[in-house]
């Protein structure tokens, strides 16, 4: 796929607008339905696609009438981004919009939300029409070698433990194959850090050395490229990816959308989705087990739980339990709350005792 | 037995100061600022009456000075026939003088003491005289009377009587210096005038207030209310006393005449029938009836059949004038909505004609957070007092606003919500709930009839709101029809280099309706209004459009100007706008304005309404009244 083509798809939707409104009917477009009642197992891949759900959008609402009306415009502007082999942030787009009469975007989260709309509607990723998001600043600590086409076009090596300063490899936008290569390394599996502080805790306990980890700080909701990289080390190295987040329901969520794949994202999810990952902690079981300092639940979170017991991808025998555990308990812990026993506590016991049970060290 | 003959009686025995004293509370003077409330509303009746009776557009000034702490003097001028100077004492300076306390007609008169109460009044809270000047067409001058009465002989005592220069062709003023206090807001002079305006919107009303204040309430309607006629009671409505009274007053020389002549709906057949029910011997003399043959004719009246009584000696004020009464007293709140009020048809209870006729106004500045207005209305006459006792407020209380779009708990009460609610009951009798004649007594014929005509009322103000609400959700709809789809047509076919596509077909699809709205420019003194006739449907749309301001003139514009709105001619093609301009002079703070339209199905229509059924009426009345002039 390249951008040729993602342009020719998006003048093949220009054309026929254009021929609805020839034809007396009001415009629209067809895209599938992006809630969590239309994702499915697929079992070839092993994560959650859209179903066959799809919906409307029509310029008889409001809504329907911005989001054809902006296709349109983005179409020009990605027109011009490949004549002039440029391309642009989300954030700049959203501000190009500005330009764009009454077609501009009064939030980068509505131009955000057309760019995954034109994905899902034509099939092609937002790199294929030059957007790309931010450096989100996820990074990488351990010992794996990857080869990155620097700006000037050269390749660069870089030993992802010796050659970076304490903040580890910066994750590029882009890491597909032909920006980012593996050349080496020497590393049992992935541990996905949710915080800044706990990453920097590992790395000051020397974590990817003693336990050969390679440690990402996944900062958050990770970002695409966070999400395909994890993927690509677990697919091409055959590392196992566990992920290390706060006990509450927004962390099984981040879990879930590396998983599993992200309801908003889940066009794409084969790309992003990293099937056989595991999750580390904190559970609800945790939070027991290991008797931690907690936070009660609040209304937003009990809701949220509440809603993972509805949304199929949690509908497994462990998190059915883990998730009626924390809205029994009506608590929840931060990932720093394991302080609570000394610093080197979730290196020396926590981690090594709660991986081995996962297999993942022996 | 009411009040006069009561009175009539006593004055035998006592002092009319006397009885005056003992039934200060019955006459209305029970305390300080509604004395003065009750004795405008005894001279403004009077003037209203005088004026209709001899066919002449009212135009009455009311001033109030103050002259004293607690002292004030009421001067009433109006510009009716006037009265011939030897009936002058009599009329002010005598209690009980004139013919309308037997009347059976549907006259503001039958709820007053008189006009000499209020002499009197003034006279025992003062001792001043009052002051009157009255001058007939006939006679060159006026003449100026200064009386008082004579408490004794209940006769009027002229302390001074002489000719005047006065400017004016006719008319009647009296000035009366009383003990009152003056205040504005509820049951003042100030509020009783206004609502008199409302439903006399042939009268010009004008109010002086002590501090200098002046209002004035403008005529609205050029014709006068059709005049009244008396008609005899009807056997089904008369009580004992007056039936004796008539009894001994008639002409007549036998029971059967008596009640073939002095009644209404009584043949001679059933007369005969009523004297041998009665047991009474048909030839006798009425004068020589006992008191319980009296009572066994009237027994015998409820046992036979009778046609009901005539009801067209009514007059209502008329749903037209209701509405413009409502629009020029209250056009200063700028209500969103006025119903088009409901004139029900004459009904009859226990032998009395009545009519019911009800209006409501919402919306505007009306106070969101408080009970609604309630105006009141007997015969004309406004109702200030004993709100809670009244039929009308029962039958506005028992109807369930809340479906009608108005907050009420329990749905039941009066209803809270930016409404005012009149109603108007007119009848030969008015059934009062006590002789101070301040609320309609619970008749349960007349209490249906108003719960109609405010359901009927409140199915209109429902239709408004869901109308409203229509028309909010369809301007989503206008803007992409006027914008979002016109953009996407012009971009679609820049990508693909192609024309531009007529887009009627999917504009009459998104929308299919014709949309009227207004835009509104201030220029200096005139404010300029734009009509946008928007035919988005797929057909070509005839019709004519009709803009009801709701205040200030009409200065200029493209289109037909009437009495108070103007009117077009609209051809619309499929998807396309149409625009017309009108100009109003003095409208300051205009809001909007009221769109009808007519020839079209209103289905089909957004901010307009279908135009009322009595439009044309009045259209060709109007038109008549031009011809003539023309003549």
């Amino acid at each position: 796929m390249g951008s040729e083509e993602a342009l020719k798809k998006l003048y093949e939707i220009a054309e026929e607008i254009y021929a609805q409104l020839e034809r007396g009917d009001i415009p629209h477009m067809k895209l599938a339905a992006r809630h969590k009642g239309n994702i499915v197992f697929d079992p070839r891949t092993g994560v959650w696609k859209y179903g066959d759900s799809r919906i409307t959008r029509s310029a008889k609402k409001l809504d329907g009438g911005y989001m054809i009306l902006r296709t349109l415009y983005i179409m020009e502007f990605i027109k011009d981004m490949i004549r002039t082999k440029k391309s642009s942030t989300l954030r700049e787009m959203y501000y190009i919009s500005e330009g764009w009469d009454m077609a501009k975007f009064h939030s980068q989260d509505e131009s955000n939300k057309l760019a995954e709309d034109l994905e899902v509607i034509t099939g092609f990723m937002r790199e294929d029409f030059k957007l790309r998001p931010e450096e989100d600043g996820a990074s990488v600590i351990g010992n794996i070698t990857v080869e990155e086409i620097n700006r000037k076009g050269k390749p660069m090596r870089i030993n992802c433990r010796d050659d970076v300063g304490d903040s580890g490899y910066l994750i590029p936008y882009n890491v597909e194959n032909d920006k980012l290569k593996f050349v080496d390394v020497d590393a049992d599996f992935v541990i996905g850090i949710e915080t800044g502080g706990m990453f920097d805790r590992l790395v000051e306990n020397g974590f990817d050395e003693k336990a050969r980890a390679v440690l990402v700080h996944i900062k958050g909701q990770p970002a695409r490229s966070t999400r395909r990289l994890l993927k690509r080390m677990n697919e091409e190295l055959g590392l196992p990816v566990v992920i290390f987040t706060d006990g509450d329901p927004w962390s099984f969520r981040i879990f879930a959308s590396i998983a599993y794949g992200a309801i908003k994202t889940a066009h794409i999810s084969e790309y992003l989705a990293t099937p056989t990952a595991e999750f580390v902690g904190i559970t609800a079981s945790d939070i027991l087990n290991y008797d931690l300092p907690t936070d009660k639940l609040n209304d937003r979170d009990i809701a949220a739980l509440k809603a993972e017991l509805k949304d199929p991808r949690f509908n497994t025998p462990f998190w059915n339990e883990e998730i009626r555990l924390m809205l029994d308990i009506k608590k929840k812990a931060e990932q720093q709350a394991l302080a609570k026993y000394g610093l080197d506590y979730v290196t020396d016991t926590y981690l090594p005792e709660k991986l081995t049970e996962l297999g993942v060290m022996k | 037995m009411g009040i006069a003959h009561e009175m009539a009686k006593k004055q035998r025995e006592i002092s009319v100061a006397e009885f005056f004293e003992k039934n200060r509370h019955v006459l209305g003077f029970d305390s300080l600022p509604k004395s003065l409330v009750v004795s405008v509303k005894e001279a403004v009746d009077n003037s209203l009456d005088a004026c209709e009776e001899a066919r002449i557009l009212p135009d009455i000034t009311v001033q109030i000075e103050q002259v004293g702490k607690d002292e004030y003097r009421m001067i009433v001028e109006d510009n009716g026939p006037g009265i011939v100077r030897k009936n002058i004492p009599l009329v002010f300076g005598k209690l009980l003088y004139g013919s309308r306390f037997h009347a059976l007609r549907q006259s503001r008169g039958q709820q007053g003491i008189g006009i000499s109460a209020v002499v009197l009044y003034g006279q025992l809270s003062t001792g001043k005289p009052a002051r009157i000047i009255s001058k007939i067409k006939e006679e060159e001058v006026a003449y100026e009377v200064l009386l008082t009465i004579d408490t004794k002989k209940n006769a009027p005592k002229i302390i001074k009587e002489e000719p005047v220069i006065w400017d004016r062709e006719q008319g009647t003023r009296i000035e009366v210096v009383m003990r009152t206090r003056y205040n504005r807001g509820k049951q003042s002079v100030y509020e009783y005038l206004q609502q008199t305006a409302i439903v006399n919107p042939h009268a010009q009303i004008t109010l002086i207030e002590p501090d200098g204040r002046k209002t004035v309430f403008k005529r609205v309607a050029e014709q006068l209310p059709p005049p009244v006629r008396e008609i005899k009671p009807h056997p089904h409505g008369i009580e004992l006393g007056e039936f004796i009274n008539l009894a001994r007053t008639t002409k007549a020389y036998r029971i059967t005449s008596f009640l073939t002549s002095e009644f209404t709906r009584v043949s001679p057949k059933i007369a005969e029938k009523i004297c041998s029910i009665a047991c009474v011997y048909g030839d006798m003399r009425p004068q020589e009836l006992s008191l319980s043959e009296a009572r066994r004719i009237l027994e015998a009246f409820s046992r036979v059949k009778l046609m009901a009584p005539p009801t067209d000696c009514l007059s209502p004020i008329g749903e037209t004038l209701i509405k413009k009464g409502l629009k020029n007293v209250l056009g200063a709140l700028r209500p969103g909505f006025y119903a088009q009020p409901i004139t029900r048809e004459p009904k009859v209870y226990g032998g009395n004609p009545f009519i019911v006729e009800a209006g409501i106004v919402y919306g505007g500045d009306l106070p969101k957070d408080q009970q609604v207005r309630i105006l009141r209305f007997a015969n004309r006459v406004p109702l200030l007092y004993q709100q809670g006792a009244d039929v009308i407020t029962k039958a506005i209380s028992s109807v369930d606003w809340r479906r009608y779009g108005l907050e009420q708990r329990g749905g039941q009460g009066i209803p809270v919500g930016p409404a005012i609610i009149l109603v108007h009951v007119a009848s030969t009798r008015v059934p009062f709930t006590s002789e101070a004649k301040e609320a309609i007594a619970e008749v349960p014929e007349i209490r249906e009839e108003i719960e109609l005509a405010l359901k009927s009322l409140g199915r209109q103000l429902r239709r408004y709101q869901a109308k409203k609400e229509k028309k909010k959700k369809l301007s989503e709809k206008f803007f992409i029809v006027n914008k979002i789809i016109p953009e996407i047509a012009r971009k679609s076919a820049e990508i693909v280099e192609k024309p531009v596509p007529s887009l009627e077909p999917v504009i009459s699809k998104i929308m299919n309706v014709v949309w009227i709205d207004e835009d509104v420019k201030k220029n200096g003194e005139l404010i300029e209004v734009t009509v946008r006739i928007a035919n988005l449907t797929a057909k070509r749309q005839r019709f004519t459009l009709f803009a009801d301001y709701p205040l200030g003139e009409y200065a200029d514009g493209d289109g037909i100007s009437e009495e108070d709105y103007v009117r077009w001619d609209i051809d619309a093609e499929p998807v396309s706008y149409e625009y017309r301009h009108f100009k109003l002079k003095n409208a300051e703070g205009y809001k909007e304005t009221n769109y009808y339209i007519d020839g079209i199905n209103p289905n089909y229509v957004i901010g307009a309404e279908p135009l009322p059924g009595d439009w044309h009426i009045k259209l060709d009345f109007v038109e008549e009244e031009v011809s003539q002039d023309g003549e």
